[in-house]
């Protein structure tokens, strides 16, 4: 029996390519190297009666197209919307952000009359690039270097895209994808907490600060999904972002495919420059048509294909990606819900994402910690309890929290994490939950703190870049991976990539992985089996 | 409430008028109107109708948007702000007016009182603070938001002068879009004479504290002249008849448009009489000469009268059957003048070339069935009902 | 009638081009100037007792090819006391790096070969990305717009350019063009000293450390300068920037135009949606069809002009404009010559020793504080001429980066801690320098606003970063040069392509302007 496709790593994207293949009728087998599927969207139970989302922990991104064309609500994704969120303030006080207009206005208007009235042309602003790049996401990038019919005609397309507007939106445009979001903020807002609260978006999962340039961009990142039709909002995935893998797998499995899970793969397999199968550890040898990576570009290419098979200078491009990791990750199985201090009985915020930072100097001042080889002493925390909603997570009135931490870098001065440095930073995380929640450290049942360092040993993300690599212009676009094989093709024949390293990027989007079969299928001439984008608004 | 962090537990703010809202809204249909709760109708929408059109009748506006400016140059931040010559305005008089952004699209309209020499209000459906202030930029002027610390009711009908004198205040004297200042039960009563139903009518500006002997005292006093409460239904219904238009539903106010095509200039939503080119700038100045110098507007706001009797709401509008040329904002058959009427924004030059030939494709509901139903469309005279009452002074004595 | 058919404000480097070029072209063109002198950041000024130094800019790098020749500024004086300058990669311990000819064409010191090579093929790259975009500067930015009538010629000329780099060096160009130049560094060189040169280069002026994005197209865009016909060279005019300014002076009335030192324009005359003239703050009026402002755009538009005459959403982008300067200016008077641990003191000396310096020096900017080891450019100009110190005794004059625009613990305190630790960080790399100091003087943005008239002390007007560049700059609705007020245009360093002592903004202008009938 021979393989169409062998995919490397049973993350999103490489379940979702190979749904994508199995439905044209590929023969496809994911091999995972952990015993559990996933990647990054996972539901673990690291504590007996509780489920954690230990990686990714909420859902926006992740393309509506494709939970329909893979079926994936019926092979059981649920996603719940946030019912709210805020930050809590040094002072005792807080902002919040409600799902009702009005309700978030009149929070606004607690700190600033002007900036709640002033959030509306935000938001329609903010939306007008969503519309402008959401049908970029689900397209292959034109090599603006070749003169190819269907590069060219994909510049053109993106052409007429840009031209229908007007110069006016055009220069908004620009300006918005090449400022920082400090600075964008700055022109429609003028209270420190409101700012800090819309910032976040800009900095999660990034290396980059609320004032480096280009932030506005990873807001967008942020802010373009949706959860049916709301864009920007943002949902759990009933029973832990492992239902999005899962469902993933069990429409993979009704396609067809199927995944081995427990065996890595040593090594890529290429004969005559072409790849031709991989090597799991231990030896065994499979082969296939294709190889197809969900790892990031430079796991893929530096540590699981022979030198020899790959130029000289490309190695350098691919070694130069950017992958430096910003993010670490805190989960705790509670014994009972914590007491915020500032919030009211029975808010809704705790339904959503609660953060502690609230000034855009202090998220900007976490970062050069980062920048200085650090993780944050105070550091920027996107912080959720799902099971404020979900009830299949914890054993009823216990909770399972999930604190994403920004910064925490690969390294830590230069060498590499200590377990000591772990607890250390993981400390700083608890601590600052404890200052605005006396009493949370007591509810610990256990804590499992992840850093850079953990999540490149468990998922295989170089340097622990959620992303699979940086969200900046150098690497987005056409420009990602590499200028000259952004297309979904690695530098060796039927090697292909499907992971976040690829157009458009890191969140658990499934995008890339869509992007990425409907380039084989395109090339094998198979009858597409996915349609356009949806339309926004 | 005193927290006032706790205001999300009640999301939909109830007005100063709601108790006897509520107590008269015994069908408890209710909507969300500006993040207050409203009526939609409260016993019978036909006979709230009525009431506007026969006797009087009580809606509240507490949530209407408004905006107090005050300083010694109002009057010329409020020329520089809207399209219409606000130093010349007098004072004690109210004008409908809409303002523009840099590109000649409207943001808003509204109505604007000059209260004073140097205080106006400014009531307008949406939310305007950050552009108010910034346009006030080299203006000796303060401008506050005062939605909530202004109850406002409107009283409409062609009895409702007489409903005033029954309450012991005199508005005979009163012309239309004039404003004036009353005693009533121990405060002060802004009182205009203005309206959304193009009938005779009045509008009542107190302190939320106020509210509610002034609505029992008018009830009272309107008793003999059958006053009701009505809800948003009813007015909609008069607001079509006297061809009024209201932003997000005739027009998108140019801030909020997410698509770069939707927002309208005056020339293209009817209000271009309201520009005064001789005041000197306004906002948007430069962008409108070049479109009426250029003829360069896309849309026209029409008028139609559609054959038969099914409201055409929400129905593209063609010409020759066959080539969209725009589509209806507000549609009704209307009671007052036996004909069945709606707004549209039209393509232009279609509102002058289709006229013979124009068409609405409406959906007609006929026991859960729906038929398409090519109905010719006339373009006619704005406003489709302008009783002479509406502007009698003094106001005809019933 | 009018007196005038043209009136320019701002008697700084673009207004005295954009008033020669209209003059030249046969209008009846006054400048009025607000200073004593023309010139405005091209200036030498005595800061001490017999001391002088170029008060503002030291350096030419930019001053434009077509405004040399086209106001004759050789024949009326420019003339250099050194071209083609080097620079000195200053090390604390004496292990300096020398780079000579453009950009560091030569490098020298103790340098591993296969650093050197790594430099060399960087540089020549940028230097090839450079020249392709070049052209840019000396055209008006083009509008993206449908039927925008741009320059397409020109356009397709930098496209070509750009093009024939070849396939993989475009694909690098598209990579890198907005790209941070901390990670080019990081990923072409291991030299800290040559990273923190390139580190500092790319940031010299701007408010941005070499960690943000968008900081290596700045790079590009000093490497697009160029003085004496040699790309990227920098020059030592004669005498300071005063010689400059003089010459740029003479050149311009030169060709008719009547320069009005000490008139400061109050207010810009508008009626009816048009430009008639100015009011001067001793409330003269000069009426002319044709206003050329060549000062800073907000200044000119919120302040001149002011908002009554200019709609809401222009304001807001007006007032959106971005001008935080982030460079401080130090002059010394020294009493001998300091010895940088023998570096050639004829040399641009930078202290910068790494990249991770000058982002730690700009660090604390962000939150409006003063950096504990500021990084900075050097020169003696006394060690090249005579004329800027009593004999035996020289001037040093450094820019200082990064400065805060805003100091949170208030100006004077922020401007004496910039001086300590700028005085710190030279002793430690001239030691005995401090003993030789007769008087400092610490030019903080706030100073530099103060005195040169530019908001936030920011050099260009309007902050160098991608977001305010080209057909952004300052913003989209006046990037060419015309303002919605007819008969009014800019023309000074906030519009395309910038500050530094150039010109090329105001001839641009001026060149717009004719292009449309002189209106």
């Amino acid at each position: 029996m021979s393989l169409d496709a062998i995919i490397i790593g049973a993350g999103h994207n490489g379940l979702v390519t190979a749904c994508y293949l199995a439905r044209a009728g590929m023969k496809v087998v994911v091999v995972e190297k952990n015993d559990w599927i996933g990647g990054a969207a996972v539901s673990r139970s690291l504590h007996p009666g509780f489920t954690y989302s230990n990686c990714s922990y909420v859902s926006s991104l992740f393309r509506p197209e494709i939970m329909r064309d893979l079926d994936l609500p019926r092979h059981g994704l649920q996603i719940l919307p946030y019912e709210g969120g805020a930050v809590l303030t040094r002072d005792g006080g807080y902002l919040a952000m409600f799902r009702d207009h009005d309700a978030n206005r009149r929070e606004f208007a607690r700190r600033n009359p002007r900036d709640a009235e002033a959030y509306d042309r935000y938001a329609r602003d903010v939306l007008r690039h969503c519309r402008f790049i959401r049908p970029l996401l689900m397209r292959t990038p034109p090599d603006p270097s070749r003169f190819r019919p269907r590069d060219l005609a994909e510049l053109a397309w993106l052409g007429r895209k840009v031209m229908a507007m007007s110069e006016e939106q055009i220069a908004a445009m620009v300006r918005f994808w090449t400022m920082s979001i400090a600075d964008y903020l700055d022109e429609y807002f003028t209270d420190p907490v409101i700012k800090a609260y819309l910032a976040v978006s800009a900095i999660i999962g990034t290396a980059l600060g609320p004032m480096s340039p280009g932030s506005a961009y990873v807001l967008l990142h942020h802010y373009m999904g949706d959860v049916d039709g709301n864009v920007g909002a943002w949902g759990f995935a009933r029973g832990g972002m492992g239902s999005i893998t899962t469902a993933l797998h069990r429409s993979l499995q009704a396609a067809g495919g199927t995944v081995r899970a427990g065996r890595g793969v040593e090594r890529i397999l290429v004969a005559n420059g072409r790849a031709v199968g991989v090597r799991l550890e231990g030896g065994e040898e499979v082969r296939a048509r294709r190889v197809i990576s969900n790892m990031d570009v430079k796991r893929t290419l530096l540590t699981h294909v022979e030198a020899a098979e790959l130029p000289g200078d490309l190695r350098r491009q691919v070694a130069r990606f950017k992958t430096r990791g910003s993010s670490g990750k805190v989960n705790i199985a509670l014994d009972g819900p914590p007491r915020f201090t500032a919030l009211p009985e029975g808010a809704p915020m705790l339904k959503g994402d609660l953060h502690f930072t609230d000034s855009i100097e202090r998220m900007e001042r976490a970062y050069d910690d980062w920048k200085s080889g650090h993780f944050s002493r105070d550091p920027f925390q996107d912080m959720m309890i799902p099971t404020m909603i979900d009830p299949t997570m914890a054993p009823p009135g216990k909770h399972f929290m999930s604190c994403f931490v920004q910064y925490a870098p690969p390294k830590i001065a230069g060498r590499d994490w200590t377990d000591a440095d772990r607890d250390a930073f993981g400390k700083t995380v608890i601590d600052q939950i404890e200052a605005h929640a006396p009493g949370f450290r007591n509810l610990i049942l256990h804590a499992e703190v992840r850093t850079p360092r953990e999540l490149e040993a468990e998922v295989g993300l170089t340097d622990g870049n959620i992303f699979q690599g940086e969200l900046t212009f150098d690497q987005l676009l056409f420009n990602r991976p590499l200028p000259g094989y952004a297309q979904y093709r690695s530098p060796i024949r039927d090697l292909w990539l499907c992971g976040s390293s690829t157009h458009p990027g890191g969140g658990v989007m499934g995008a890339p992985g869509r992007n990425a079969a409907a380039e084989i299928l395109r090339e094998i001439r198979a009858p597409a089996t996915m349609g356009d984008a949806y339309a926004v608004l | 409430m005193s927290d006032p962090r706790l205001h999300y537990r009640a999301p939909l703010l109830r007005t100063p008028f709601h108790p006897r809202i509520a107590e008269a809204n015994v069908l408890n249909q209710w909507g969300a109107w500006a993040g207050y709760t409203t009526a939609l109708a409260l016993q019978d929408e036909e006979m709230e109708y009525t009431a506007i059109r026969n006797g009087a009748s009580l809606y509240d506006l507490c949530p209407m948007v408004k905006y107090r400016i005050m300083g010694p140059q109002a009057a010329e931040y409020l020329g520089r702000l809207t399209l219409r010559d606000v130093v010349r305005q007098p004072v004690g008089t109210v004008r409908y007016t809409a303002w523009c952004d840099d590109a000649g699209k409207v943001l808003d309209d509204g109505t604007l009182f000059r209260l004073a020499e140097a205080e106006f209000m400014l009531c307008c459906q949406e939310r305007h603070l950050p552009w108010l202030l910034d346009a006030a930029s080299g203006f000796d002027v303060a401008i506050a938001e005062i939605t909530e610390a202004v109850a406002a009711l409107s009283l409409q009908g062609p009895c409702s002068a007489s409903v005033l004198r029954a309450a012991g205040l005199d508005v005979s004297a009163l012309k239309p879009f004039a404003v004036t200042r009353q005693e009533f039960a121990g405060t002060t009563l802004t009182l205009s004479r203005t309206g959304f139903t193009g009938d005779l009518g009045y509008e009542l500006w107190l302190a939320p504290e106020a509210a509610l002997p002034l609505w029992d005292g008018l009830m009272a006093a309107g008793a003999p002249w059958g006053i009701r409460p009505i809800g948003s239904n009813a007015l909609n219904l008069a607001r079509i008849e006297a061809g009024f238009i209201i932003a997000n539903a005739d027009f998108v106010p140019a801030e909020q448009a997410l698509r770069e095509d939707r927002p309208r200039s005056p020339f293209e939503i009817g209000l271009d009489w309201m520009i005064d080119w001789q005041k000197g700038h306004f906002n948007g100045r430069r962008a409108l000469l070049a479109e009426r110098d250029g003829q360069t507007s896309r849309w026209a706001l029409v008028a139609l009268d559609i054959e038969g009797n099914v409201p055409a709401e929400g129905a593209l509008l063609y010409h020759g059957k066959t080539r969209e040329v725009g589509h209806i904002t507000a549609a009704a058959w209307s009671p007052a003048t036996k004909r069945n009427v709606a707004l549209a924004s039209l393509r232009r030059p279609w509102d002058r070339t289709a006229a013979d030939d124009l068409w609405a494709e409406v959906y007609a509901l006929r026991e859960l069935h729906y038929v398409k139903l090519m109905l010719r469309a006339r373009i006619t005279e704005r406003p489709f009902f302008a009783p002479a009452r509406r502007r009698a002074t003094p106001p005809e004595d019933f | 009638m009018p007196s005038s058919d043209a009136i320019v404000i701002g008697g700084g480097p673009n207004g005295l081009a954009a008033a020669a070029r209209l003059a030249a072209s046969g209008r009846r063109v006054t400048l009025c100037e607000a200073g004593a002198v023309a010139g405005g950041g091209a200036v030498t000024a005595e800061f001490a007792p017999g001391y002088r130094v170029s008060g503002l800019a030291h350096l030419l790098g930019h001053l434009d090819a077509r405004v040399i020749a086209g106001m004759e500024l050789e024949r009326h004086g420019l003339a250099f006391a050194a071209t083609g300058l080097a620079t000195t990669a200053v090390s604390a311990t004496g292990d300096h790096l020398r780079l000579e000819g453009a950009a560091g064409a030569r490098l020298t010191g103790r340098i591993a070969p296969e650093d050197v090579l790594a430099w060399d093929r960087l540089r020549s790259r940028l230097m090839a990305f450079a020249a392709a975009l070049a052209p840019m500067r000396a055209m008006a930015p083009p509008r993206l717009a449908r039927g925008a009538a741009n320059e397409m010629l020109r356009l397709a000329r930098v496209g070509l350019g750009l093009r024939r780099l070849g396939r993989d060096e475009f694909r690098e160009f598209l990579r890198m063009i907005l790209i941070n130049v901390a990670d080019v560094a990081e990923d072409e060189l291991s030299d800290d000293r040559l990273g923190g040169l390139l580190a500092f280069d790319a940031t010299l002026g701007a408010w941005l450390g070499p960690r943000s994005p968008n900081s290596l197209i700045l790079y590009l865009d000093r490497l697009a300068g160029g003085m004496a016909g040699q790309q990227a060279a920098l020059a030592l005019p004669k005498g300071g920037m005063g010689t400059v300014a003089a010459a740029m002076a003479r050149g311009a009335e030169a060709k008719g135009v009547v320069l009005r030192t000490g008139a400061r324009v109050a207010r810009i005359l508008v009626e009816d949606g048009r430009a008639l003239g100015v009011a001067l703050a001793d409330g003269e009026e000069i009426r002319a069809d044709l206003v050329v402002s060549a000062i800073g755009p907000k200044a000119t538009l919120a302040g001149l002009v002011g908002p009554r005459h200019l709609d809401t959403g222009f304001l807001r982008q007006t007032a959106a404009i971005r001008a935080r300067g982030g460079a401080a200016k130090l002059h010394l008077a020294l009493t001998g010559l300091p010895d940088f641990r023998g570096a050639d003191p004829k040399t641009r000396l930078v202290i910068a020793p790494s990249v991770n310096a000058v982002e730690a020096a700009f660090n604390p900017v962000k939150y409006g504080e003063v950096p504990d080891r500021p990084v900075m450019e050097a020169i003696l100009p006394s060690a090249h001429e005579d004329g800027f110190a009593p004999g035996g005794h020289h001037v040093l004059s450094a820019i200082v980066q990064f400065a805060p625009h805003a100091p949170k613990d208030g100006a004077d305190q922020a401007r004496a801690l910039m001086l300590e630790r700028s005085l710190a960080v030279l002793e430690d790399h001239a030691p005995g320098l401090g003993a030789l100091i007769a008087h400092a003087e610490m030019l903080m943005p706030q100073d530099i606003a103060a005195r040169h008239g530019m908001v936030g002390g920011a050099w260009h007007h309007a902050d160098l970063a991608v977001e305010q560049m080209l057909f952004l700059r300052p913003f989209a609705a006046v990037a060419q040069y015309r303002t919605p007020v007819a008969g009014l245009w800019l023309g000074g360093a906030g519009c395309h392509p910038g500050g530094h002592v150039s010109g090329a903004a105001g001839w641009n202008a001026a060149g717009a302007i004719l292009a449309e009938g002189g209106r």
